[in-house]
């Protein structure tokens, strides 16, 4: 199993052989409360650290969900199109969004382990 | 300013609300404004009383009895409103609502809407309505930055032959994108295919169309759609819902985006409004739509109910990034145009559309025998067509409407090279004594120099 680490913006990231699972945290979801839609981003699209990559609605709020790490999109999850509620019941695995190929790994030093994030989230 | 009769405050609730903020009077209040940005006086008249002002009102009103006999179009259309109309639309229900922005309290409100998109999605053959746009040049705008979002291309072509009117609005609204927009010049009325075909690429986010067009031709964009989609562009076209009382819907001809200007369901002219616009489009592009979109569901007692739904595209929750700065619509012309529809039906919709087109053929060739007048000819027309004079039509106009006779709508201001030209209109409501008195009034206008 894969490292976990987080963004100050409560994405997650598990990278494995250079490909990189990406969603949002457990807590980032309970915030939204029942989501009602991601929009996926597109296939072969390339993002760099930090910027928007998909987005996500729920009945409360709409948000952007940011890059964890560079890269260029190979796969994203349809399953997500008929049924968002996916994000709620499993965050941190079904409810993944896409896959990136990875560009650099060092820039995981930009982000949080699960403890370092568990310790931030008491602070907000 | 205590002496109208229309001031809402006493001089003593005055007195209050000035010394709760701490000043002596209302000279002291304005006095941080320097006094060279102040007004010196607004030139008002003393007050009227109501008897007065009532009197003053029918003076005013009464030049407007002088109306001519309308044959202008382009975009406004002079149609029969049933008294229906007027009656339902009145009630204080609806006469005093705005948008719904507590909306789940509304629901007779939620209801209309709801049913005036069913009625909208009807008309143009598409799947999805929103609950209306502010008039069809704002549709035209909301269309085209919709293409831009679900194609994330930067590029829109526009038909020379869309109305000025709405091609002018299209670039004010898009004026700080970072958009190309490409008009596309006429060849004899009709969409320059060939240019077309030539612009046309992968670069392309959409391209709007118009039918009939503003010289009244009726087009079929079937083939263009196919053409437009294979490069993975949208085709948006503008239309005149009382001609798809007979006419190819944009949902047949495989338009992507369909809009429009709603006046002619039910709204009276007004000297140009107000109107609503509505835009309806196929499903897969229902969260790119702008505006509020009306929903239909059930409550926890499982009873039928009504929501504002997709929220999350719109303004008070997407912020900058939402699909549209409109978080309103025009409800109550909206409403109007639902009536009028439901009223007629949609036989009655397809014998106005005829009654319409016989009439304007009529008058095509009353105009047509005209000696020096021809007729645009090329394309089949609706209830507008566009005639070509021996003399400027600007001049004709004007001297026809001295015989109480509104002509038609001169081009010259619109295209270059049509100083001649002119579009005649011609609804259900212009009898056959007046197109009759029209084709003999403008025979003596050309024959007299």
């Amino acid at each position: 199993m894969a490292d976990i680490y987080f963004t100050k913006e409560h994405e997650w990231v598990k990278v494995k052989d250079g490909i990189a699972a990406v969603g949002i945290s457990e807590h980032a979801a309970h915030e939204l409360g029942d989501v009602t839609f991601v929009e996926l981003p597109q296939m072969g699209k390339t993002v760099k650290q930090f910027e928007v990559l998909a987005a996500i609605e729920s009945v409360k709020a709409a948000s952007d969900i940011y890059a964890p790490l560079s890269g260029k999109v190979v796969k994203v999850n349809e399953a997500l199109d008929t049924a968002p509620e996916i994000v709620n019941e499993s965050a941190e695995d079904a409810g993944w969004m896409a896959w990136l190929e990875v560009a650099d790994a060092l820039e995981l030093n930009n982000l949080m382990t699960k403890e370092q994030y568990e310790e931030y989230l008491k602070t907000l | 300013m205590n002496d109208s009769h229309y001031c809402p405050h006493t001089p003593e609730e005055i007195a209050e609300m000035l010394s709760v903020i701490g000043v002596s009077s209302v000279e002291e209040l304005f006095a941080p404004i320097p006094s060279e940005l102040r007004a010196k006086t607004f030139n008002l008249p003393p007050g009227l009383s109501e008897f007065e002002t009532y009197a003053r009102m029918q003076a005013i009103v009464a030049d407007n009895n002088a109306q001519p006999t309308p044959f202008i179009g382009g975009g406004s259309y002079d149609h029969v409103i049933p008294a229906v109309v007027d009656h339902l639309s009145g009630r204080a229900e609806f006469y005093t609502a705005y948008t719904p922005y507590q909306p789940e309290c509304s629901q007779g409100t939620l209801q209309a809407l709801f049913e005036y998109q069913t009625a909208i999605c009807r008309l143009t053959g598409l799947d999805v309505s929103n609950a209306s746009l502010y008039d069809g040049g704002t549709a035209c705008a909301e269309s085209a930055m919709m293409a831009l979002r679900v194609t994330g291309r930067n590029k829109i072509l526009v038909d020379g032959c869309v109305s000025p009117f709405s091609r002018q609005v299209l670039k004010t609204y898009l004026y700080n994108l970072d958009v190309d927009i490409i008009e596309i010049t006429p060849l004899d009325g009709q969409l320059n295919r060939s240019e077309l075909t030539r612009l046309l690429d992968d670069t392309v986010a959409g391209v709007l169309v118009q039918n009939p067009n503003f010289f009244g031709s009726i087009d079929d964009f079937t083939a263009l759609a196919e053409q437009i989609h294979a490069v993975g562009a949208l085709l948006i076209a503008s239309v005149y819902p009382i001609s798809l009382g007979m006419l190819k819907s944009p949902g047949e001809m495989g338009v992507d985006i369909a809009v429009g200007d709603g006046q002619s369901l039910g709204n009276p002219l007004s000297f140009g409004g107000p109107s609503f616009g509505f835009i309806a489009a196929k499903k897969t592009l229902i969260r790119n739509m702008p505006g509020r979109i009306v929903g239909e569901t059930v409550d926890k007692q499982g009873r039928r109910g009504f929501v504002l739904t997709l929220q999350a595209r719109e303004q008070h929750i997407k912020r900058h990034k939402a699909t549209s700065n409109i978080c309103s619509n025009q409800g109550l012309c909206a409403l109007r145009g639902l009536i009028f529809l439901s009223t007629i039906g949609r036989q009655g919709l397809a014998d106005l559309a005829r009654l319409n087109r016989d009439k304007a053929e009529y008058a095509k060739a009353q105009l047509a025998a005209v000696p020096g007048v021809t007729v645009l000819s090329g394309a089949p027309t609706f209830n507008e067509f566009t005639v070509f004079l021996p003399k400027p039509a600007e001049d004709v106009v004007a001297q026809l409407l001295k015989r109480g006779i509104a002509a038609g709508l001169p081009l010259g201001s619109y295209y270059e090279g049509a100083g001649q030209a002119m579009v005649v209109t011609v609804t259900e409501k212009r009898s056959k004594k007046e197109i009759d008195q029209l084709a003999k009034a403008l025979e003596e206008v050309l024959s007299c120099n």
